[in-house]
């Protein structure tokens, strides 16, 4: 494990500055600060605000890390950092700072896909990923269910959501029920007390000519509402924990039915869940019973690792370094809509080559 | 003395390298689009030029503004992670005084004011004594409402340009050179003077408003 590669990777495409340590698929460090609280009184987060934020908090978080790492930056074998997608004047305050550790260190500059990094934080817990691996993204910004080969390279999506993401219809259930932002953490809370079967919400694009591996939660949301203000117009009490269940019920259960059909016809016996509304508890315990149900081996790394964070952008960098991939330039964009296809963003004109690490044989 | 200096809080992503009696070297591009990508490069750029390398380094001096934010803070994160792995201070510089430092090396005389573009038919400005003394500002305002104090004084920037209708005094240097910011670094710092703590003049709370109430799905 020793002379696997030490890396530092930097995330601030929404409202967490994460910086974490990596070794190989070891965890070291997360130090992440967030400025969810500043945005919750907005009902969502305020990119200027998080950005303010990010600025403020990028060299306390940096050095945290290290000392919860107990490494000097000196140590490291390079600097990654999401380059997209995400709110484009987050991303650049992460960028620019990973450039500048980047290059008064003296290391390798990596810049990384934040969608490839919520897959590849599960070799923090799960040791390496399997190849192929299918992937289960949902997040407040992203719904997506990702195929790949090899977290370095290939990454081919196979479906998104066409409206709304997934933790974004958590965020508006919970705007109707006026539970507050962010809505994930307080829904799966009052869905505990409630009975998920009290009402039969719509599953989207279940249809039998929709798009198999597409998702919607728009209807969702829209039809949660006007549950919701009948109730209210009726004079009658809202079973706000019955409504919460029974929603969280309606997203779980197109997830996880849609992402074990795709393990399937792929031919895929792993699954990974990420992002941040894999740290919700209903949506991981009905993985894990339909997985089991299939034959597919669930992983799903702590809610911790599910949100935002530098750990996983780290895990990728470590990853990327190992298998001797091109590094990036000191000119390196910040790209607010980088295709998921895009896992890096090498230097265009090739000239930075990274060594490979070790040898590819070796064990996780 | 070896001080980096550099400013992303206009469109001119400059930087220049100080050796304590002159700036050595020095690179500015004018691209308000593109300071994430430019900042670094002229930065390894000047430091090429001068054959210096970057343990040689004593200080930073960055722009702190006043500036449009999202290129604003390109500046100030670099020097401050700059600062954090190299091991060396970083100090702020207001932009605006660079740029009047400029002016007056152009040959501005008597009082006058610096002025950058706010963009929302704004402008960021302050003003100066005929010694090149800051007295008022920085500030954000229209320009009309500016015009009538500065009384036809020359006003320099790109700021005064772009409204040279109402700020009749408008004329060049239009942009900051990072060589102006390093040599008033410089000085300061060799007179045991004060700087300003790197952090950003925004001097504008972030656009966001809170939400009215709940909006109804069902038709009223």
């Amino acid at each position: 494990m020793a002379d696997e590669p030490l890396v530092l990777g930097i995330e601030t495409s929404c409202d967490e500055t994460g910086v974490g340590v990596v070794r190989g698929t070891t965890l070291l460090a997360d130090a992440v600060a967030s400025s969810v609280d500043e945005h919750a009184r907005f009902g969502g987060v305020v990119p200027e605000v998080a950005s303010r934020a990010h600025l403020e908090a990028m060299v306390p978080t940096v050095q945290r890390a290290l000392d919860q790492a107990g490494v000097t930056a000196a140590d490291l074998d390079g600097i990654a950092v999401t380059a997209g997608p995400g709110l484009a004047g987050a991303l650049l305050v992460g960028v620019s700072a990973a450039k500048a550790y980047a290059y008064a260190l003296g290391k390798p500059l990596y810049g990384v896909n934040h969608l490839a990094s919520h897959i590849c934080v599960s070799q923090l817990e799960h040791g390496r990923l399997p190849e192929p691996t299918m992937a289960l993204l949902v997040s407040g910004g992203h719904s997506s269910l990702l195929l790949t080969e090899d977290i370095t390279s290939d990454v081919r999506p196979l479906g998104a959501t066409i409206d709304d993401a997934a933790g974004e219809a958590f965020d508006k259930v919970a705007r109707v029920l006026g539970l507050g932002f962010p809505g994930g953490p307080v829904v799966d809370r009052m869905a505990r007390e409630g009975d998920p079967e009290a009402i039969r919400f719509p599953r989207g694009l279940t249809g039998p000519r929709d798009p198999e591996y597409d998702f919607s939660f728009s209807g969702l949301k829209t039809a949660v509402a006007r549950w919701v203000e009948q109730k209210r117009r009726a004079g009658e009490d809202v079973p706000v924990a019955d409504v919460a269940a029974s929603f969280q019920e309606a997203v779980t259960d197109v997830l996880t039915r849609k992402a074990v059909k795709a393990c399937r016809a792929n031919g895929v016996d792993h699954l990974m869940i990420g992002g941040g509304v894999a740290a919700n508890s209903r949506l991981r315990a009905m993985a894990e019973e339909r997985c089991e149900r299939a034959g597919i081996r669930l992983r799903v790394p702590r809610p911790g690792l599910c949100t935002d964070n530098g750990a996983m952008v780290a895990a990728l960098g470590a990853e990327m370094v190992r298998r001797g991939r091109d590094a990036s330039a000191l000119d390196l964009s910040a790209d607010s809509s980088l295709p998921v296809t895009e896992v890096s963003v090498p230097d265009p004109h090739g000239a930075v080559h990274a060594h490979a690490h070790h040898s590819l044989g070796g064990g996780a | 003395m070896l001080l980096l200096a550099f400013d992303t809080a206009t469109p001119a992503v400059t930087a220049a390298l100080h050796d304590g009696t002159t700036v050595v070297a020095e690179s500015t591009r004018i691209d308000a689009r593109r300071h994430g990508e430019l900042l670094l490069p002229a930065i390894d750029r000047v430091l090429r030029d001068a054959g210096a390398a970057k343990g040689d380094l004593t200080a930073l001096a960055v722009g702190v503004g006043p500036g449009p934010y999202t290129g604003l803070r390109v500046g100030l994160v670099t020097a401050a992670a700059l600062g954090h792995a190299l091991g060396i201070p970083v100090h702020g510089v207001c932009t605006l005084d660079g740029l009047a430092r400029a002016a007056r090396a152009e040959g501005v005389t008597g009082p006058f004011a610096a002025v950058t573009d706010a963009r929302r038919k704004e402008v960021y400005w302050a003003a100066y004594d005929e010694h090149g003394a800051r007295v008022s500002g920085p500030d954000v305002d229209r320009p009309a409402d500016i015009a009538d104090r500065l009384a036809g004084a020359p006003a320099v920037g790109a700021g005064a340009l772009l409204h040279a209708g109402v700020l009749t005094g408008a004329r060049g240097p239009e942009h900051v050179s990072a060589g102006h910011l390093a040599a008033h670094a410089a000085e300061r710092l060799a007179a045991g003077g004060d700087l300003l703590p790197p952090v950003p003049l925004y001097l504008r709370r972030p656009d966001a408003q809170v939400p009215a109430g709940y909006k109804a799905v069902l038709p009223a």
